[in-house]
Order: C-alpha cells, then structure tokens, then sequence
C-alpha cells in the first residue's frame, strides 16, 4: 500500500527528530515495577497539577495587574467581570493547594518505601530542590491578590531575615525593594512568581523524571526489579510504563479531578484554609490584623519558627527543618527500603514523626497561648529526633526478610470480594438477634420476629483484634 | 515506646481543643440566594440605608437586574438613585475628607465584606447595637465593640439596652427593646436578613452559577471515572 501524505510528512519529521526514540525510551519501553499502589499515584497527579497552574496562570496574567493600587481590584475584576475568570482564578488558588496535598503524600511515599536510599538519592535532592522552590513560588504567588493576609504574610516572612546578624537588615531591604512591602515587592515577586521560578520548576522536574529513569522506579516492596531480567533483557517484575501506567493514572486524574472540582464549585474557601477570609480585605499597612497565619502548607514549619523563643534560633530551626530532608539520604542506615520489611522501631519513629507535623501544621493556624507553645516545642523535639537521631536507630533495626521479586498484588475487586465475604461474619459478631416481644399477632408467631442489637461482648473482641493487628503491624 | 505512642496520641487529640473561643455567639443569618425577592428587597435596602457611607464599587447595577432577573427599568427605578446609569457600580457619594472628619475612619467598601466577616457576624451586628449614654456616638456595639458607625438602623429598629444577666455559668449581657422603632422586631430580622442576603449576593455574584454548574462537572468525571477503570481494567488483564 502507497503511504498517505500525512504518513510521508511524519516520517520526514520521524527522520530528522529522535521523538520515537525519546517516547520509547521514556514511556513504552520503560519498565516500572507492576506492583505501584495507591501512593504511586501522586507523581502523575503532581506533573498535572504543574500543567494546571501554568495554563490558569497565564490565563490570570492576561488580566491581573501588579501594582500596589491595582492588584486587589483587578484580581476582583477577574471574579466578577472576565468571562470564566471566576473558574480559572479557582483552578489557580485550589490548585496551589492541591500542589501540596499532592507533594506531600508524594514525599511520604518516598519516606516510607525508601525510594530516597541508593541509587535514587539524587533523585530525592531534586525533588527536595522543587520541594523549595515550590514553596517559593507559594509564598511569593500568595502575596499578588494583595490582601490584608497576602500583605502581612509577606511582610512577616520577609522581616525574619532581618534576624540574621549584621547583613539582616540590609539583606530584607533588599528583598523588599523598600522599607515596608510595597509597590515595589508586588512588582520582583510577580515577575519571580509568574517566569523565574516556574522556569526553575519545569527544569527541575525534567531533571527529577530524567533522573528517576536512569536508575528505574522503587516500589511498595522495595526490590530492585533490574536484578532479575527475562531472555530479552526486560525485567520479570516490569511492564512497559505505556499503556500500562497511562491507563492507571487516567484513573487517577479522574479520581483527582472529582475532588478538585467539588472544591472549585462548592467549596473554593475551604473554610477559610484555600482562600484565607482576612484576603478580602485589601492591603493596608497601617492596620495589622489580629492574628496571622500562613496558608495551611506553610504552617507546620511557622509552628517551628514560633516554637523556639528567640528569633534568630527560630530562623535557623525553620530552615534546618527543610535542609535536613535533603540529607534523609544518608541519615538512614538500614539497608532495607520499604516499610514492609523494616524493624519496628523504624515504624514507630515515622508514627511519631507524622503525629507531630500534623500536629504542629495544625497549631500553626492557631493564636499562640502557652499550652500551644509547649505543644510546638514538643512536636518540634519530635520532628527533630526523627531526623538527627535516625543514624543510630535505624542502625539497630530488626528488619524482615525481604524478597527475590515483587509480593503479589490484590486488586481491588479482590480486595472489595474479600471485604463482601467478611463484612457478613463481622455483622454477626458485633450484633445478636434477640427475639422482640410483640403483642400484635398471633403468639405462634412470636419467635420469628428478631432483631438485631448491639453486641458490646463482640465489639470488644472485634476492637481488641484490630488493636493486636495494629500492634504486629508495628513490630 | 507504646506508652509513649498512645500519650502523644492523647495529646495530638487534646491540642485540638486548646483554643476555644471565648466570643459573644452569632446569630444565624438565614442564607437563601434563589430568594431572587429578597435580594432585590436587600439591594433596595443597601442603597437606601447603606450606600449613603458605603460603596460596593465591585458591583454594577446590571449584574443585580441580570441576576435577579428582572430588566434594566425597574432596577433603575427601584433601587439605583437618582440620575444612577445602569452600567454604573454602587458608588458612594460620600466624600473621603468628610468622612475621615466625622467618623475618624473611611467607611470601607462593602462589595466583599461578606466574604471577610460571614453572614453571621454582618447579621448579629446589625441587630447588637445598644444605648451608651456618654460614648462618642451615644451607642455601642456587642459584637464589635467601640465600632465607628453608628446605628444607621434605629428607627427601624428602636433603641436597646444592655442588661447585664448572671447565671451559673457565668454573666453575659443581653439586649432588650426599650422603645420600638417603625417595624416590629419580626419585621426588623426580616429587613435585615435581606440585606445579608444581598451582601453575600454581592461578595461573590457567581456563586448560584457556579454551584449549578458543579453537578454537571461532577457527573461529567464520574462518568469519565468508569469509562478509565474500564479502560484500566481491560489493560491489565494479562499482567499478573
């Protein structure tokens, strides 16, 4: 058969561009373990989330100002009066959310399935670079709707590297471009915000997926699948990343999408923790509102900062809190990756460690008062110990055998048909039928009206398993 | 260790609790924007008791006659002021220097002062103010306390007295008519939860469209949500 034209014009291009050899090497013949779950999902979902902010982004420019006397009005004019703004200036502020809901279970998948150890650790500190940069680009986009919280935030932040000694105060001048946020600061952080570090951003994330495909993806088991190959060189445990992940992350987009739209239209607030209610008020440095708080991603290490009473030791800790995730590489000394196999007291410490930057990302949003305080500080020991103490535990860890090739995975119509076949068994275990005593109808009738009622007997017992499950899973 | 997981536990729980609030409690606004009358009743109600000291300068006169359904005569009619057009926004005409000479303060813009405060707060703030013989403007507020504006409501809704009462609990205060305005206090929550009502209207005009438009979306991705399973499903069923 004769080649249509549009074929010959592909293979024109086919013939000068390496695009086939570029898409094999990145997606069709690029194996990845077949056993991903639920927490492999957020790679994806974060390279969308990327795409989301940039397209919303440039859709915001083309009407956003960034001048000190336009900005409030112009991000009102969006909302109100460009057709559909109301929609893409959503998608941008829950987006940003969404960022960090996504980065961060993004990085606890690496936390725990040690995707961070040998021979991904440069993959880590990439991720750990657009971690920072991304936080970056939060704050700075944060201050452009110039609220009173926009306004504040920024100038509380800005004023804690008046805290480093001797250079401080020049140092924030700097920063700012004036004595307050001004004028000025709108205009640096807009350009940062909208070109600068996006730029760094997509340059990062290429290096991160290049990086991560050199050495091929971990996963829950935490076995390397290169080790054992079939005749062809492919590995046993891989599948081609396309069609096969394409096809899951779909589903995972779908899955993301219907939480991200629910936000947009009915719940673009959320409560006050997407779209702070102190935004609505425009900038006014003369009036400091009562209490601020940063978004809800920055608060577990505001509570840091806050937690250590002098400020310049509160910098120093803020900062350390991040740049000791960059070296989570070397910290950890157990051979073993992923949490399935290593000791408990690995396990244990990470339970604490979540407890407490949840906990201080939650007391970051409230006023201090002294019960608060010591919490923060408490947490922050915590957070701290998880980190500089890990050299030593994890030396001593008792870790379990860890497999030649992946466990097998139970899909979720297993998991779902397992579920059916205990649900009933359970039922009859925290209930019993108790015969009712009804005076309507005839008394032969009598013993077959049951009913079922609470069985406090079988709810201890069923309570007291999932507790010893819970403790194994532990060990 | 254990001990210590489930002490840490204990407290996370308990951190939850440290800040209760010790305000004075809101009263419920009753929200209803498909209530297209009692916008219009609050949009008339803002431009005549409000709109003299407060702009909403976010919002035009059209948007109210195209959300509220009604055309462009009748709002021009019924609520703009005089000489108003019907693309203007709800502009104050109330001079700044003015009104920093007699309120200290410029009386701020009201187009999102729904969305920064809450329907409940604009709501019990309107109906707490009381009699204060011997303060600048001879009222108080409970709910914002020393507030700048003075009760632009009192002859609709007569004078208040603070009584302070004591119970178990502890003291509170509470506000009691001593001389009844023009409406009856039925009539008076009525007026002004129309015009909350029309201020949350105002803070985000969008908000009807958005969430109607909501459901279509979200029956649009669970319908994309099976068809990918699917899809998903159909792929992986030689990988094992």
């Amino acid at each position: 058969m004769k080649p249509s034209r549009l074929t010959d014009c592909g293979n024109w291009v086919l013939d000068r561009f390496p695009l086939t050899k570029f898409w094999n090497e990145h997606m069709a013949h690029y194996y990845a373990p077949k056993n991903f779950n639920f927490f492999y999902f957020f790679g994806s979902l974060a390279l969308l989330v990327l795409v989301i902010q940039i397209v919303t982004g440039i859709l915001l420019t083309m009407n956003y100002k960034p001048d000190a006397k336009l900005a409030f009005d112009s991000v009102e004019y969006i909302m109100r009066d460009v057709p559909w703004g109301w929609l893409v200036r959503y998608m941008h502020s829950t987006g940003a959310s969404a960022f960090f809901i996504v980065i961060y279970l993004h990085m606890f998948r690496g936390l725990i399935y040690g995707s961070f150890k040998h021979p991904r650790e440069l993959i880590w500190i990439f991720g750990m670079l657009l971690f920072v940069a991304l936080m970056a680009e939060a704050f700075m986009g944060y201050l452009l709707p110039w609220g009173q919280m926009s306004y504040w935030g920024a100038q509380v932040i800005i004023s804690l590297f008046s805290a480093i000694p001797v250079i401080g105060d020049e140092l924030s001048l700097w920063i700012r471009g004036d004595y307050v946020v001004a004028d000025a600061t709108l205009n640096r952080f807009f350009a940062f915000h909208v070109i600068a570090v996006p730029l760094v951003l997509i340059m990062l994330v290429f290096m991160h997926i290049i990086a991560l495909h050199e050495v091929g993806s971990n996963n829950p088991d935490g076995v390397e699948i290169k080790e054992s190959k079939d005749p062809w060189g492919h590995p046993v445990d891989g599948i081609p990343f396309h069609p096969y992940y394409t096809v899951k992350d779909i589903v995972g987009v779908a899955v993301f999408f219907l939480f991200f739209a629910t936000v947009i239209f009915y719940m673009p607030e959320m409560g006050g923790y997407f779209l702070e209610h102190a935004n609505f008020i425009p900038a006014d440095p003369m009036k400091t509102p009562e209490h601020i708080a940063p978004v809800w991603y920055f608060t577990p290490f505001y509570s840091i900062l806050r937690a250590i009473p002098d400020k310049f030791a509160g910098v120093i800790a803020m900062g350390g809190s991040i740049v000791v995730l960059f070296l989570l590489p070397w910290l950890d000394r157990c051979k073993v990756k992923s949490i399935r196999y290593r000791g408990g007291i690995f396990k244990k410490a990470l339970l604490l460690f979540v407890i407490s930057f949840i906990g201080l990302g939650y007391l970051g949003t409230q006023p201090v008062t002294p019960v608060a305080t010591i919490f923060a500080r408490l947490f922050t020991a915590i957070y701290f110990g998880f980190f500089m103490l890990m050299p030593i535990y994890t030396r001593w860890e008792k870790t379990k055998p860890v497999p030649k090739s992946l466990t097998k995975i139970h899909s979720l119509e297993e998991q779902l048909h397992t579920l059916e076949e205990q649900l009933p068994a359970l039922l009859d275990e925290i209930t019993e039928l108790k015969p009712v005593d009804t005076e309507i109808g005839h008394p032969a009738f009598k013993s077959s009206f049951f009913t079922r009622r609470p069985n406090p007997e079988g709810m201890i017992n069923v309570i007291n398993r999932l507790a010893k499950k819970l403790k194994e899973s532990l060990d | 260790m254990k001990s210590f997981i489930t002490i840490l536990l204990l407290l996370l729980t308990l951190s939850f609790g440290v800040h209760a609030s010790e305000e004075v409690k809101l009263q419920e606004a009753n929200i209803n924007l498909t209530d297209k009358a009692s916008l219009l009743r609050g949009a008339n109600h803002y431009v005549t008791y409000c709109l003299g000291c407060h702009s909403a300068k976010y919002m035009r006169y059209l948007r109210i006659a195209l959300d509220a359904g009604v055309d462009e005569k009748t709002v021009l009619k019924d609520i703009a002021p005089e000489g108003a057009s019907i693309y203007d926004q709800l502009h104050s005409a109330m001079n700044k220097h003015d009104a920093e000479k007699w309120f200290g303060t410029q009386p701020p813009d009201l187009s999102l002062i729904a969305r920064s405060r809450g329907a409940d707060w604009l709501y019990s703030y309107l109906k707490s103010y009381y009699i204060e013989p011997g303060s600048p403007r001879g009222v108080n507020n409970l709910i914002f306390e020393d507030t700048a504006m003075p009760n632009p409501l009192w002859q609709l809704q007569g004078e208040q007295h603070a009584v302070s009462r004591k119970t178990i609990w502890g003291e509170y205060t509470e506000l009691v008519l001593e001389e009844p305005g023009t409406l009856s206090e039925r009539e008076f929550d009525l007026f002004v939860n129309d015009l909350v009502n029309f201020l949350v209207y105002v803070g985000e005009p969008v908000q009807m469209e958005r969430q109607s438009m909501g459901k279509y979306v979200i029956i649009f991705l669970f319908m994309f949500l099976v068809i990918a399973y699917l899809l998903k499903k159909e792929y992986w069923k030689d990988v094992h």
